[in-house]
């Protein structure tokens, strides 16, 4: 696994990042700011992290898509590379159209931080292979403009092909409205790419990959793209 | 240099806040009528929230020594050796004026500076804690200065990427007029590596770094050293406006130029903005510097010297560099979008120089502007001492339960779920214990196993009761609570909000909760390395409660040795201090009596150290599964804060023959904590062989919590009313 992490001004979660992936496949991976205009050679899995890159002024990601380092993460993405997006990695990558919809403000009109839990959708995915189908984990989130909002025919079409990854749930796996606490679509925490190379989702599941620090929940995911990159 | 006519000159002194004699030792140190901008200097670095003037004779009692301190008050902030070449930086202080008038930008300025105050001496901050005091709810704007504070604290920290792990939080209505807003860093940098502010190196460059001076907060910390008035609204331009994206570049640009050789020396500009950052560090170097307000980056348009001197815009450092290395500094700022000038020079002069567009508008020396600055020994009037309650005169109205779930539910000992499900207390991926989890927060540092633990504590009620007990159960229950975790206490950093120092009463209060500090301080191995104080907290005449908060900082050498509080099924719950049941003070009184009256619980010194040295030794023996200090509440508060932790029910022995029930339940007696092991005989033997008091008093199982005379509640509706409060009261106050 030879990972690459983007770095925008006012990316905070890069560090957590890093420590998760590094944790999964005992490599550093490479920190990418964004004025660079190409990643790393041999570069096979892109990372964007979360944090408020430019402030999240004029709109969460906006900015952060127009960096020169997103024309080649597009490039990446389009040569079948790889690419998750984590909370401001999320909003960038619906914000760059490499993933349909867009995050709102949270329907409490609140920041919210706090641990969820998220159920596996499908496990036949480069992001999902090392859970069980409908498996459910805890993940820490923390995000003020997480509500994912799409129109009807693209929630058809997320629903239709299998493109959720990822949605809140109880603890028991149930799809209520209290366990969507930022008012997400259909619960929808996290979404993939027609390809399923692209994913992205709002909670932080390279938070929760070290018992010390509450549980390794979390590690599935990025073991899953170890695995899927060994296995490539 | 154009002068203000004498007249005029008097009359501007006093309206920024200079006493008749105050400015009669401007006169005489500067042989003449001051500029505009030379007033301006010297009201802030004469105000009391810069001069500490009132303060300093009483702050000089504190211990500030131990081999593991490197640098004590007198810096931006205080560090301390943890082990491992580490050092870490620590320090807190108040926004409490601006956080009234504008409770989400007081606040989140408040976060930003004492950031600054940290990473500025070259450490990444990895925490930050808040201590947070507001009035009776169902006061004037009470919710929406709640509301504010909690989203401001949090819209700055969660944007700058440090998580906000711990706090306190406490509601009475001495604090309607005048909430207090404390805000605690703690950054850790290599032990070799640590960044001071005394100046050196004639004709090295000034250099300004950060955001653009506009025109707010001029004369800020002028507005902090009164008090409240009727017209405060008015005060409004006086408050910073934050931009904790700024702040976070400001970080990332600051600590990549730090680990070059390039600075001599760095401060950031907090109150009275470029001001005391020039005046402190060209004083501290004893050399003179020059700036030229002509290269100050400028937000708006037609500033004055005054103006750019006086303004305490955010996010901006002034540092001397280097000779000659500026064009390489300047590509690190450059790269992070930050603005970056050379604004001056050092000079041999021992003067400070502004200059501006060919004029010079002030022309100061440094030594006298220090060495002469105010310095009162005020009047000080003792607190009367109250009377010691007996708990078995004291009429019990509701028995154990319902008053448990009473005071569960009650503001001061509710859940504070509300405020940190706010805050983002897990970025950075090394936050061991969050809120809410043990005794005190609990961060990891980095590739080591090796963590600090970090609590805010402060009990007002005690303080104002007795100044001299309050001072020093504050620093105990710091102490006490790094201690429940497992860690090592280190050092303390000291937040003083107090009243109006030139009413006898409120110096007195200052003085003995300064003496009940240092005598805990000095018995626990507990110096104070850096604070800040905050005076004329008062509204219409009205002070706060006096509340000395503590911020304490310990040590585990391994992360996996921390307890939280969270009870588990099958565990023998031991206690271990004395009881005798003190009701004084107690929140039981308050709560269910109606009363707030009474000597507060004492502190002995050597009980606390003594109970807490054998209750440490415990943990890092790994026999313990939970631990959690006796405070607010008392004994049976505490089993049940334990139960929620952990949804384990528990089943408690009777009051011990002869012990009033309240007493035994709520009473607040100091230095006790509660531990959950398996084996409670062993541990029993333990206390017995170090000569500390302990009994079992239960055993966990089950989904309630059970007396000996067969009353029991269910842990889940403990947890109902516990979580119910504080949604209930605010939820209604959307953005």
């Amino acid at each position: 696994m030879k990972s690459a992490i983007i770095v925008f001004p006012g990316t905070n979660r890069e560090r957590d990042m890093a420590i998760a992936l590094e944790r999964a496949s005992g490599r550093k991976p490479a920190m990418v700011f964004h004025l660079q205009d190409a990643l790393p050679p041999g570069t096979d899995l892109v990372v964007l992290p979360g944090g408020f890159s430019h402030g999240d002024y004029l709109r969460c990601g906006a900015m952060a898509a127009q960096s020169p380092i997103m024309r080649a993460v597009r490039d990446f993405a389009e040569r079948g590379g790889l690419v998750l997006g984590v909370c401001n990695g999320f909003q960038i990558l619906t914000e760059a159209g490499l993933l349909p919809g867009a995050l709102l403000r949270n329907a409490t009109l609140r920041f919210l931080s706090m641990d969820c839990h998220m159920r596996v959708e499908r496990a036949d995915t480069p992001f999902t292979s090392h859970w069980q189908k409908g498996a459910v984990f805890r993940s820490p989130m923390a995000h003020g403009d997480g509500n994912y909002f799409c129109d009807d025919e693209t929630l058809a079409r997320l629903n239709g092909e299998g493109l959720v990854a990822f949605r809140y749930a109880t603890p028991e796996g149930s799809i209520t409205p209290a366990a969507n606490r930022n008012g997400a679509r259909d619960n929808i925490a996290g979404i993939l790419s027609p390809t399923l190379r692209i994913c992205g989702l709002m909670p932080h599941p390279e938070d929760l990959v070290d018992p010390l620090m509450g549980g390794t929940d979390g590690l599935p995911l990025f073991t899953s793209l170890l695995d899927s990159l060994a296995s490539a | 240099m154009q002068l203000l006519p004498a007249e005029r000159a008097a009359q501007l002194s006093a309206e920024f806040g200079l006493k008749q004699d105050e400015y009669a030792r401007v006169l005489s140190i500067l042989g003449r009528s001051p500029s505009l901008t030379e007033l301006g200097i010297f009201s802030v670095m004469w105000s009391e929230h810069c001069s500490y003037k009132s303060s300093r004779h009483w702050l000089k009692m504190l211990p500030t020594k131990a081999p593991w301190v490197i640098h004590g008050p007198g810096e931006n902030a205080g560090v301390i050796d943890i082990g491992d070449g580490l050092a870490a930086i620590f320090k807190m202080e108040s926004h409490n004026h601006p956080s009234f008038i504008e409770p989400y930008q007081g606040a989140a300025t408040g976060v930003g500076g004492i950031l600054r105050d940290v990473f500025t001496m070259g450490a990444r901050p990895i925490a930050n804690l808040n201590a947070l005091r507001f009035g009776s709810p169902d006061a004037p704007r009470m919710k929406r200065v709640i509301d504010g504070v909690v989203r401001g604290i949090g819209g700055y920290g969660n944007c700058v990427g440090v998580p906000t792990v711990g706090g306190e939080v406490n509601f009475h209505p001495a604090y309607n007029g005048n909430p207090l807003v404390n805000a605690m860093t703690v950054g850790i940098a290599p032990r070799d590596r640590i960044f001071l502010s005394a100046a050196a190196g004639l004709g090295n460059p000034v250099v300004y770094v950060g955001s653009k001076t506009g025109r707010d907060g001029i004369h800020g910390a002028t507005m902090a050293s009164t008090e409240f008035s009727a017209d405060s609204e008015e005060k409004r331009p006086t408050v910073q406006i934050g931009d904790p994206f700024t702040e976070k570049l400001l970080i990332e640009a600051c600590l990549e130029l730090m680990a070059t050789d390039m600075i001599v020396a760095i401060q950031d500009m907090g109150a009275a903005g470029l001001t005391s950052s020039s005046v402190e560090m060209a004083g501290k170097g004893g050399v003179g510097i020059e700036l030229v307000m002509d290269n100050v980056p400028q937000r708006e348009e037609g500033m004055t010297a005054y103006e750019m001197m006086l303004s305490e815009s955010q996010e901006r450092m002034l540092m001397i560099l280097k000779p000659g290395r500026e064009a390489e500094a300047e590509a690190i700022f450059q790269k992070w979008e930050l603005d970056f000038a050379v604004i001056g020079h050092l000079t041999d002069t021992g003067r400070i120089v502004i200059r501006h567009k060919g004029e010079i508008e002030a022309d100061i020396p440094l030594a006298p502007l220090e060495s002469e600055a105010p310095l009162y020994q005020r009047p000080t009037v003792e607190t009367p001492k109250q009377p010691v309650l007996d708990a078995a005169t004291i009429a019990d109205p509701l028995g154990a339960l319902p008053a448990l779930e009473k005071l569960l539910g009650s503001l001061d000992l509710c859940s504070r779920r509300w405020i940190w499900d706010q805050y983002d207390s897990t970025v950075g991926g090394q936050t061991v214990k969050r809120p809410g989890g043990a005794d005190a927060a609990v961060v990891k540092l980095e590739g080591l196993d090796r963590a600090l633990a970090m609590t805010t504590d402060c009990t007002p009620r005690y303080c104002q009761a007795d100044p001299e007990a309050g001072g020093a159960q504050a620093v105990a229950e710091a102490w006490r609570n790094l201690t429940a975790v497992g860690a090592l206490p280190l050092a303390i950093t000291d937040n003083m909000n107090f009243g109006n120092p030139e009413k006898p009463e409120i110096m007195g209060q200052f003085a003995a909760a300064v003496r009940g500090m240092a005598a805990a301080c000095l018995a626990l191995d507990f110096p104070v390395v850096s604070g800040n104080v905050s005076l004329y907290n008062e509204t219409q005449g009205r002070g706060i409660l006096p509340t000395p908060a503590i911020g304490g900082v310990g040590v585990l050498e391994d992360a996996r040795q921390a307890v939280g509080l969270a009870l588990r099924p099958e565990l023998d719950v031991v206690l271990v201090g004395e009881t005798l049941g003190w009701i004084g003070q107690s929140l039981w009184l308050r709560e269910i009596t109606g009363r707030e009256e009474g000597a507060p619980p004492p502190v002995d010194l050597a009980a606390e150290r003594r109970n807490g040295d054998f209750v440490r030794n415990q943990i890092l023996s790994g026999s313990v599964v939970a631990c959690h200090d006796l405070a607010d509440g008392g004994l049976l508060v505490a089993a049940a804060e334990m139960a929620m932790g952990g949804s384990t029910g528990l089943k408690l022995a009777a009051p011990p023959a002869g012990a009033a029930a309240a007493g035994w339940w709520f009473g607040e007696d100091q230095a006790r904590y509660l531990l959950a092991v398996q084996d409670g005989a062993a541990l029993l033997a333990a206390a017995r062989a170090a000569g500390v008091p302990a009994m079992k008093i239960g055993r966990s199982g089950g989904g309630d919590l059970v007396l000996a005379d067969g009353s029991s509640i269910s842990i889940a509706r403990l947890v109902a009313a516990h979580e119910a409060t504080l949604p209930a009261l605010m939820n209604g106050e959307a953005a």
